[in-house]
């Protein structure tokens, strides 16, 4: 049944521009009702994934279904809200034509359109505006447009590319909240997003891509490497470091060095071995592995 | 139907960004001006003698032509303006994306776009013609001898540069779309101009230029048909004994030549259709 679909089932997506390649072998199923994030630094094929989805762009190999329809056929694209990266809108339009267009390229119903335009306008915080002119809206307002259009008609499937790229902390508090809305109606949330804090607390699973590859894919528990220790400390060489490698995986940001991997059992063991190198200690935080400290662990060149 | 609605949005950006006021506007006084001048011709004088009526004719009917010259001429650069942002300005400011992302297909798109243009061209390009011509008419009495076919070929002229201006937008920026058809539109002039040449001057190669150009582009071919039905029956005579020229043609376009238009228009939008099938969005 076409219902019981994954809501993004891709195998092996791949996507050259003139032999230069951005996306390589893209894996990745995602599940109905699913947040899920699509991290990656730029230029890492995010946004061409995101394409290859909605039939803008073509693959150069691989296949892949998305609500059980082909790749970039009008039965998806009929059920997908897509906020494209590069929101922009008709500036000429009012912000209730904007959605009125694509309600009715979306087929929508026009009678079941004049509720969900304010509707949709509210949800995005852009209540009352409808008759406004587009090119009188600042950027934020603009990509809560390109929110509203995404969400209007229902959509099963949302991609949502950057989202709150222009949008002040108020405002990427909201889309937090449209899409824990979202998700608690079952609607699936792609993101692609750089602001990996908010990616961290509201997705279920994430992919992270790296130079066109997919480098890591799973839940947030899989992701993430459990505990840390951040430990301040002056005295220790590259070489010292190397000598705490038992300990879990190291990286060194200034005085700060993180070791991801022991619990707070290992942390008198930690500070002796340090001391025991000649290093002096200021400061020490245990803690949990953020998405952020993984994802540099991810991408980080060479 | 995805290609209303397409075409519904293309016109009303057009009269949102109040071009539709702007050339209604631009052609109320053009028109103004031109009945106005027409008006002066039956009270002009040569050598202190009133016009005859035929010289009346024939003087309305030479300046009926620079005027539709002008106007056909001034209609094709509108439709290449028009039509080169039409496909290229969404692609480029990244509103096609949004669009294109919807359940419709891009030749859906690219046909409402089509539509959206044309359509208006076609209404303000009769709407004008017949304005000058009745007006003409009514201050002169010289009214073209063959009225519809006329504003058809005018029409059609038009409608030229717009599909190819439609269709090289669909791969090269707006710039350079537009100024690919302006070159055109020009070319294709000079080398009806330098046909009629050839014809008056017996020489084939030259003749052929003219041939060649009414082929590759219609707009020459188009405006000569125009001048055939707008043109006193004397300029067909004139011609006829070969005295051809941009103005003065002597003879209409053959059926065979109006069928090649048409299948011109298909050849090119089918070109377009696919060509922006085939892109990255």
């Amino acid at each position: 049944m076409l219902g019981q679909d994954p809501a993004i089932d891709v195998r092996g997506l791949t996507k050259s521009f003139g032999g230069k390649l951005a996306l390589s072998g893209l894996t990745m199923t995602v599940p109905r009702g699913e947040v899920f994030g699509f991290l990656g630094p730029n230029g890492a094929g995010k946004t061409t994934a995101v394409r290859l989805l909605l039939g803008l762009s073509r693959a150069s190999a691989g296949e892949g279904a998305v609500l059980g329809a082909p790749l970039g056929s009008r039965a998806a694209r009929r059920r997908i809200g897509y906020l494209p990266e590069l929101f922009r809108y008709q500036g000429w339009l009012r912000a209730g034509e904007v959605l009125a267009l694509h309600g009715d390229l979306a087929k929508v119903q026009r009678s079941s359109l004049r509720d969900a335009i304010p509707e949709v306008l509210q949800t995005a915080g852009l209540a009352g505006l409808a008759n406004q002119r587009v090119d009188t809206f600042s950027k934020g307002m603009q990509q809560r447009l390109g929110l509203a259009v995404a969400l209007l008609g229902d959509p099963e499937l949302v991609l949502l590319d950057e989202p709150t790229s222009a949008l002040d902390p108020v405002g990427r508090h909201d889309v937090r909240e449209i899409l824990r809305r979202l998700k608690a109606r079952g609607v699936t949330v792609f993101l692609n997003s750089h602001l990996l804090s908010e990616v961290e607390q509201i997705c279920d699973r994430a992919a992270v891509v790296d130079h066109g590859r997919v480098v890591a894919q799973g839940s947030m528990a899989q992701l993430l490497q459990g505990p840390t220790v951040r430990i301040r400390c002056s005295g220790i060489s590259q070489d010292d470091l190397g000598r705490l490698g038992h300990f879990g995986s190291i990286a060194r940001e200034g005085e700060w060095i993180t070791i991801a991997g022991p619990g707070e059992q290992d942390i008198p063991a930690i500070v002796a071995a340090i001391v025991a190198l000649g290093g002096s200690i200021f400061a020490v935080d245990p803690g949990q592995q953020t998405l952020e400290e993984r994802f540099l662990q991810l991408v980080e060149p060479g | 139907m995805a290609v209303w609605v397409i075409a519904r949005l293309t016109f009303k950006e057009l009269l949102r960004r109040r071009l539709v006021l702007a050339l209604l506007a631009l052609t109320a006084i053009v028109v103004g001006l031109t009945a106005w001048g027409f008006s002066r011709i039956p009270g002009l004088h040569i050598g202190g003698q009133p016009l005859t009526p035929g010289e009346v004719q024939l003087a309305s009917s030479q300046l009926l032509l620079l005027v539709m010259f002008m106007f056909s001429f001034v209609l094709a650069l509108t439709c290449a303006f028009l039509a080169a942002p039409a496909v290229a300005g969404d692609l480029e400011s990244g509103i096609a994306q949004a669009v294109l992302a919807r359940p419709l297909r891009r030749e859906e798109f690219l046909v409402g776009r089509w539509v959206g243009l044309a359509v208006p061209v076609l209404v303000y390009a009769v709407l004008s013609t017949s304005a000058v011509f009745l007006l003409v008419d009514w201050t002169t009495g010289y009214l073209p001898r063959q009225l519809v076919p006329a504003e058809a070929a005018l029409v059609v002229e038009g409608l030229c540069l717009l599909t190819l201006a439609l269709a090289l937008s669909t791969r090269l920026s707006t710039m350079t779309a537009g100024v690919i058809s302006v070159i055109a539109f020009g070319t294709m002039w000079l080398g009806g101009v330098a046909g009629a040449f050839g014809q008056v001057f017996h020489n084939q190669a030259i003749s052929d230029v003219g041939v060649i150009t009414h082929f590759l582009l219609p707009t020459d071919g188009m405006w000569r048909a125009a001048v055939f039905a707008i043109e006193p029956v004397s300029s067909v005579a004139a011609a006829s004994h070969g005295f051809g020229s941009t103005f003065q043609v002597s003879q209409g376009p053959t059926m065979a030549y109006l069928a090649y238009v048409g299948c011109w228009f298909v050849a090119v939008l089918v070109i377009a259709l696919f060509s922006l099938h085939q892109r990255e969005i």
